[in-house]
């Protein structure tokens, strides 16, 4: 163990350069919030993830945004177990039947400001499983959507391309004022 | 015992080429086939309903080899095998809530993937507006000073969703109910008049951490019913993105077990293991999970000498950084504390329920598909295929930890023997109706593919079972007597898969 963390000290990180926010989502998102909801978050997001029927590719990726690597809570961004201490959900997924009333219940836990990042093809319109009697089509169908990051699935990067997108706004805004 | 009626059995490497004979049977050999699964003759390997009938496959491991049986059902009901062998009843349910098939004698009558929600009962059946359905009942728990707990189906970490019901003394599990199908994609339904690619795509995307798996497992299957020779080369290449692919499962799956007995740092120093594994796949390969790289026929992508470096450069590393981790969870006794006797799982229980992967092989059931259902080119490898009989999580860590070591030896081996040739055969239509099975060793377990092809190559029905079928029931027994605190613990060193089961 000692070995471990004595290497930890010495050896450069292998946390990586933060890439440059993603320009359209950036623009996207105007729209989405009102400057006293900016204020009050500032640059720090709390984020709860609902998997509405993935087939579990977008998970894994959002789970290495953790690592190392990606360092996701460097930007102030952390992953939170409860709707109740979430800013952010992040939904992945085309919303099954059988998950939609969970989805929906999850959003009307999440105290405003709130925002919902929709993940993955599938979550934009179901993906390759739209039209199935199972399916009721992309996040958007069940709850409003304000930032959509594509992939099957996102990588890391296009992931924290978006995320930081989002906190960027919402500084930018805030400081401004 | 009434007469085993005559089946049709099919060696591995003969399933694998040619399509596969399904026997009929009738209504007293069915009966005699659930009765000889029950007395642990054969193991279940499948059961799913079709239009008009329900069918089985068996695994006889003896002489390993595989059968199917089809029973046509006049009225859609057929005898229950769940009544006689626990392992079928979650499928019966399942094939119940698809097509309305009957099962006589069953004795949970639930429905299982049909919450009631789908605008549509039998959507494989009649596909009548679905009337609704009662409140979900489940199962009772007596004894003094019980309480329950409900978790799910939205869960506290980045994970799929599913309800847990624990009933509880103080803090020990007296039961575990589970209630899944929240991800139920439909995509059986999907699959029926798509074409082999429209198939491979959903194939591909029913279990996302076994993308490898399932668009192996499902090609294997068109090319044993239209029967293609698939280019060397090419299976040597699945061959290595299905290591790779167990690679990175194992080693992040190892690091989350541990993070789940609160040692963060184990977690951290896998996941940047397993990042390095996705990175190696995306340079050689072109995706992080090599999605849609096998295809039925052969491959879609080729590896280059600089692929080939990077391959061995990753293997290398991982040869250097693996041993002293496994050695610092093998030192960490509050670790082991949390991992040793904790979640375990009788050999009985794995060999009724013909459980797959690690969690068959920490409990002492020998099988691996690679090793004894056996398919190109494993047979042309060497495996080692590690087992345990203590059950526990700390069993199901050492299991997973010799596969990585294997899966990099045979990384190795593949490299240092990889044909050139082409990449894919062309796969054509035979004008006739056929069938196929395709059986792969994903990282989690043996994934089963029927599929049954039409005159023009279109898909009629395709099951998919995921490993986690005869899992999920064990999970149950696994975290009896355990505290509730133990279960993220038992829940990750199973790791079964939800939109692999729910489909």
């Amino acid at each position: 163990m000692r070995r471990f963390l004595l290497e930890g000290l010495m050896r450069k990180p292998l946390t990586e350069g933060a890439p440059e926010p993603w320009t359209e989502a950036r623009d996207e998102l105007v729209a989405a919030f009102a400057r006293a909801q900016r204020d009050r978050l500032g640059r720090s997001l709390s984020i709860r993830v609902v998997d509405a029927g993935s087939c579990n590719g977008c998970e894994l990726e959002l789970q290495a945004l953790g690592n190392p690597f990606y360092d996701l809570e460097r930007f102030g961004l952390h992953f939170v177990a409860s709707p109740r201490h979430a800013d952010v959900l992040i939904v992945t997924g085309p919303v099954t039947r059988n998950m939609a009333e969970a989805l929906r219940r999850t959003y009307d836990a999440t105290p405003e400001p709130k925002w919902v990042v929709a993940v993955g093809d599938c979550a934009k319109d179901g993906g390759c499983f739209a039209g199935s009697y199972a399916i009721v089509g992309g996040v958007e169908a069940v709850v409003p959507v304000d930032l959509h990051i594509p992939g099957c699935p996102p990588d890391p990067t296009s992931l924290l391309k978006g995320l930081l997108a989002l906190v960027e706004r919402m500084g930018a805004e805030a400081g401004s004022r | 015992m009434t007469k085993l009626p005559e089946l049709v059995w099919i060696r591995s490497r003969d399933f694998r080429a040619a399509a596969f004979p399904a026997t009929a049977v009738d209504r007293p050999g069915w009966v005699a086939l659930g009765q000889a699964l029950a007395a642990n003759r054969f193991t279940l390997m499948n059961l799913w309903g079709e239009v008009g009938a329900v069918c089985m496959a068996l695994h006889d491991p003896e002489a390993r080899r595989v059968a199917v049986a089809r029973i046509a059902l006049a009225k859609g009901k057929f005898p229950s095998v769940g009544v006689h062998h626990a392992p079928a009843q979650r499928l019966e349910r399942a094939a119940a809530d698809l097509f309305g098939l009957v099962p006589e004698g069953a004795g949970d009558t639930r429905p299982w993937l049909d919450h009631g929600r789908w605008e549509i009962a039998h959507p494989l059946g009649a596909g009548a507006a679905h009337p609704g359905q009662p409140p979900y009942p489940f199962l009772p728990a007596e004894g003094e000073s019980l309480h329950q707990v409900p978790v799910g189906p939205v869960h506290a970490g980045i994970i799929e969703p599913g309800h847990f019901r624990f009933t509880a003394q103080g803090e020990t599990v007296v039961r575990l109910e589970e209630r899944l199908g929240y991800v139920h994609k439909g995509i059986d339904r999907l699959m029926q008049g798509a074409s082999l690619s429209r198939g491979a795509e959903l194939a591909g995307r029913t279990s996302g951490d076994s993308t490898v798996a399932y668009a192996w497992a499902f090609s294997q299957a068109a090319e044993a019913a239209l029967s293609v020779a698939v280019p060397e080369r090419a299976f040597r290449l699945r061959a290595l993105m299905a290591e790779l692919e167990r690679l990175a499962n194992h080693l992040g799956d190892i690091g989350a077990i541990c993070n789940d007995a609160a040692f963060a740092m184990m977690l951290a120093q896998m996941s940047v293991l397993r990042e390095k594994v996705l990175r190696a796949a995306e340079r050689t390969f072109g995706h992080r999970f090599m999605r849609d790289r096998i295809v039925p026929g052969g491959v879609s992508a080729d590896l280059d000498a600089e692929g080939e470096a990077v391959l061995r450069a990753l293997v290398e590393e991982i040869r250097d950084r693996f041993p002293s981790l496994v050695e610092l969870y093998d030192n960490t006794a509050s670790l082991l504390d949390r991992t040793v006797a904790t979640g375990r799982v009788s050999h009985d229980l794995v060999r009724r329920f013909g459980a797959g992967g690690y969690v068959g092989r920490a409990s002492g059931r020998d099988f691996d598909a690679r090793r004894d259902l056996r398919y190109a080119p494993y047979d042309e490898l060497k495996l080692d295929v590690p087992v345990r009989d203590d059950g526990d999580v700390n069993a199901r860590v050492w299991v997973r930890i010799r596969e990585v070591e294997q899966s990099c030896s045979l990384i190795t081996q593949l490299l240092n023997a990889l044909p050139p040739g082409p990449l894919r055969t062309e796969v054509e239509p035979t004008g006739q109706v056929r069938e196929g099975l395709g059986l792969v060793e994903g990282f989690r377990g043996d994934i089963l593919v029927w599929l049954s092809l039409d005159t023009e190559g279109h898909i009629r029905r395709c099951h998919m079972r995921d490993p986690s079928w005869f899992q999920w029931p064990l999970l149950e027994a696994a975290i009896e007597g355990n505290i509730i605190a133990d279960f993220p613990l038992c829940n990750k060193s199973f790791n079964c898969s939800y939109s692999g089961h729910d489909l």
